[in-house]
């Protein structure tokens, strides 16, 4: 009987382990058939110089991915991402070109609001989203103070890292690969980020087991504005001068970058991978749509379709665990 | 047992919740070398005392004292600190997390390099002496384990020792989903911890397991302890007393005549063999037994899936269902209230149909059900408007009862709904199940007690997904089902 048991649980847990297994590749297989559609229609994008152009794009959209993921991760949702990533590109176009010191202190500053609107959100039991909404505005007012129309100038030095040309491999994929290793190691494999984790799968039971949740939500808000900060610095790095709607489309596109690499919204149930490669997905498929001759217009709808089809795919693979 | 030294001692804890008192003045010690059995109504403040004495409830006024020292400001961290661990009602697994991980929450000392391996081999090692045999792995995720696989982790976590020492294991409700078999193993692992040294408190509404493990037992009532001494000196029927409960009573149904109404349902269990099925006809009590998670849910819910069809096209599967069907779910947090309503719209939303006026809702409606209810199967709350959350555990499974019976449904189905639920409640139960059966109501009721099998008509044991046997009212016994459930398929 005892044996019996044993086998069943193996063979669930097996079973358990495949519909895992399919449900990681899902981020990178759709990505691979971006970059195949592409090679289809254009064999000659898919080279070194190709993949640059793409995705040159694609390193501060992974960033701020990786930034809501982490709010994500315990359970709340960053609105605010898209605004925030426009005023630090203001500000780094200005300030940290002109007054570097000073400039430092306001994206230290900008990373200390975003940990203490975690606290706020934390203490106060006050639901992210219409916080977060609220800060969207708030950063979005404060960069037109910083910039009141589009100018600017992106410091040298950033200009150069961005446009720094690595051996064989593209540098958007390098850093990439950076940002999404940086990120598993930091959150999946080390033993506080599984605390962190656990705050958004049970935050019952992390807080009895003796852990503060204020900090752990402090620090996971505090990270998001960090990768805000990088995201906003990179992008201003690509484009070389700023304006305060620069990023406001990065929320969403964010968010959908999140959910496509195999996040969900609760749960605590992130993949920092998958989040990069799910923000390398999105960037690639507007490059798609232009190869297809489609209409910029309907980039953003291209986007969405992406986002259903994988949603759609990751569904069926569940429901077939269930029944199976 | 006096001459040995107190581990932790509580002296006139008082807690209240708005106009609720919840303890009133306890005073408890516990002493090395002991198992305590806490007993207690619903609502008597059992578990209230255990959140305090792990810290994670203040009280309003207690003196705490842990190995003789006086400890102000006892909270979680201290708690811990001083070796007190609980494993709570309501599962405290982070679901997303593997084994492993749930394993590094409990413990700060796995940190560093190689924490991964070690919290793993921690576990592991603990699993396999509390449940020799229980094939799980430190990697598997827990939200792909099933409930009673998870309550074994939780269990096996609570006496993992790293860096902190560990005095007292706090267990409430430590079987409600484990099967008969690892219930045993745990119970035998409590006794070999005892003579080790260790201390433990049982919390159980299966006076059984509180008999055949504890040294001693405590008995609550309506926030204080009421009777406490040696196990040997109470029996069943005193314990039922004490607790100023319904008089114990040997389940003495009379012998109605086998049914002849019409089949409400007919199934058959997808991977059955032989021509076995499982009938049951209007105004009977159907018993589905064996090991827990042998199918007997699963079953369950393709009953309700097939009543979800639209008639006519309900003969796909195997499953033929006449009447409407409503569900008493046995996850009552995950798959029963609404945390966010209050009782009233928790047991309304069973009925919408019949509580509707016009296009809208009518609250009064809502209300004159909710109110009807309270009082049939005494729900204890000053209103039935507040949140369902204010209720403790038993009240809320009246108010998903209530929901069930309160609607049109012919067939009611429970799967295993008296888990953790005290025997005043259990009785208000059973006596109105059979009262709707004779009312012409089907049941079909999952369940791993075996007292509850003797309200059944009729019993069907489980066993690896399909039916193992099926046995008449008058052949049921404690041997049969155990029997049925653990023979080899032949």
């Amino acid at each position: 009987m005892q044996a019996q048991v044993a086998r069943t649980s193996i063979g669930i847990s097996r079973l358990h382990d495949g519909r895992r297994l399919l449900r990681a590749v899902l981020p990178a297989l759709s990505l691979a058939l971006i970059i195949l559609a592409i090679w289809a229609l254009n064999p000659r994008a898919i080279s070194y110089f190709g993949l640059t152009l793409m995705l040159s794009l694609a390193v501060p959209v992974a960033l701020a991915t990786v930034g809501q993921m982490m709010v994500m991760a315990v359970n709340d949702l960053d609105l605010s991402i898209g605004s925030f990533v426009g005023l630090v590109g203001c500000v780094t176009a200005t300030w940290l070109r002109d007054e570097p010191v000073i400039g430092v202190l306001i994206l230290v500053g900008l990373v200390l609001a975003y940990m203490l609107v975690g606290a706020l959100i934390h203490l106060r039991n006050l639901p992210s989203i219409v916080v977060t909404l609220g800060m969207f505005f708030v950063w979005q007012g404060l960069a037109i103070l910083v910039l009141p129309k589009p100018g600017g100038h992106a410091p040298d030095w950033l200009h150069g890292l961005m446009a720094v040309k690595t051996p064989w491999v593209p540098f958007p994929i390098v850093a990439a690969l950076v940002i999404g290793i940086v990120a598993y190691v930091g959150l999946m494999r080390t033993s506080y980020g599984v605390i962190l984790r656990g705050a958004g799968g049970n935050p019952v039971a992390v807080s009895r087991a003796g852990w503060s949740l204020l900090r752990g939500k402090m620090i996971m808000f505090g990270l998001a504005g960090f990768c805000g900060v990088l995201a906003g610095m990179a992008l201003i790095g690509l484009t070389t001068s700023a304006d305060a709607n620069l990023a406001n489309g990065y929320t969403l596109l964010s968010i959908a970058g999140v959910i496509l690499g195999g996040g969900e919204f609760v749960g605590g149930r992130v993949s920092p991978i998958g989040a990069v490669i799910g923000a390398l997905t999105l960037t690639l498929a507007g490059s798609l749509l232009n190869f297809m001759h489609i209409s910029p217009d309907w980039q953003v709808a291209g986007q969405g379709a992406i986002l259903i089809v994988v949603l759609a795919a990751r569904t069926l693979i569940n429901r077939a665990g269930v029944s199976a | 047992m006096s001459q040995s030294p107190v581990v932790i001692q509580v002296e006139g804890v008082a807690k209240s919740f708005g106009a609720v008192r919840a303890l009133d003045g306890v005073d408890l010690a516990i002493a090395t070398h002991e198992c305590v059995g806490l007993i207690g109504h619903n609502g008597a403040g059992k578990s209230t005392l255990m959140h305090v004495l792990a810290g994670t409830l203040t009280p309003d006024r207690a003196a705490i004292q842990v190995n003789g020292d006086a400890q102000p400001g006892y909270g979680i961290e201290l708690a811990h600190k001083l070796g007190i661990r609980c494993v709570f009602q309501e599962l405290s697994l982070c679901p997303n997390l593997t084994v492993a991980e749930n394993a590094r929450i409990l413990h700060s000392a796995l940190r560093g390099f190689g924490w991964r391996r070690r919290a793993g081999a921690l576990i592991k090692a603990k699993l396999d002496e509390v449940f020799p045999g229980h094939g799980l792995s430190a990697d598997a995720v827990v939200s792909d384990l099933a409930i009673g696989q998870r309550q074994m982790i939780e269990i096996a976590r609570a006496f993992t020792v790293t860096s902190e020492p560990l005095r007292l294991v706090i267990l409430d409700e430590p079987t409600s989903s484990l099967d008969g078999h690892t219930a045993a193993q745990l119970f035998a692992f409590i006794r070999r911890s005892v003579e080790a040294g260790l201390s433990c408190i049982l919390i159980s509404h299966l006076l059984g397991e509180i008999l055949g493990t504890s040294d001693r037992v405590v008995v609550m009532r309506d926030g204080r302890v009421v009777t406490s001494g040696p196990t040997a000196s109470f029996d069943r029927n005193k314990l039922v007393a004490a607790m100023g409960g319904a008089e114990a009573h040997a389940a003495a149904i009379t012998a109605a005549a086998p049914s002849t109404g019409p089949v409400r349902v007919r199934i058959r269990p997808k991977r059955q063999p032989d021509g076995r099925e499982l009938v049951a006809r209007e105004g009977e009590v159907i018993g589905l037994a064996g090991l827990a998670g042998h199918g007997q849910t699963d079953l369950l819910l393709a009953v309700f899936d097939a009543a979800g069809r639209k008639s006519g096209q309900r003969k796909s599967g195997q499953a033929e269902v006449t009447e409407p069907v409503a569900l008493v779910a046995g996850d009552r947090q995950s798959d029963g209230v609404f945390p966010l309503w209050s009782i009233a719209e928790n047991i309304g939303v069973g009925s919408l149909k019949n509580l509707r006026r016009g296009l809208l809702i009518s609250e009064a409606a809502e209300d004159e059900l909710a109110a009807q209810w309270q009082k049939r199967i005494n729900i204890r709350t000053p209103d039935m408007r507040h949140s369902i959350l204010s209720l403790s555990g038993g009240n809320q499974q009246k108010a998903l009862f209530a929901r069930a019976l309160g609607s049109d449904a012919r067939i009611v189905l429970m799967d295993d709904p008296m888990r953790g639920v005290d025997i005043g409640t259990k009785l208000d139960v059973y006596d109105l199940v059979r009262g709707e059966a004779r009312a012409g109501r089907t049941f079909l009721w999952y369940t791993t007690e075996m007292d509850e099998l003797s309200y059944c008509d009729r019993v069907y044991v489980f066993r690896n997904g399909v039916i193992a046997a099926d046995l008449m009212r008058s052949e049921v016994s404690e041997d049969s089902v155990i029997g049925a459930s653990f023979a080899e398929v032949g």
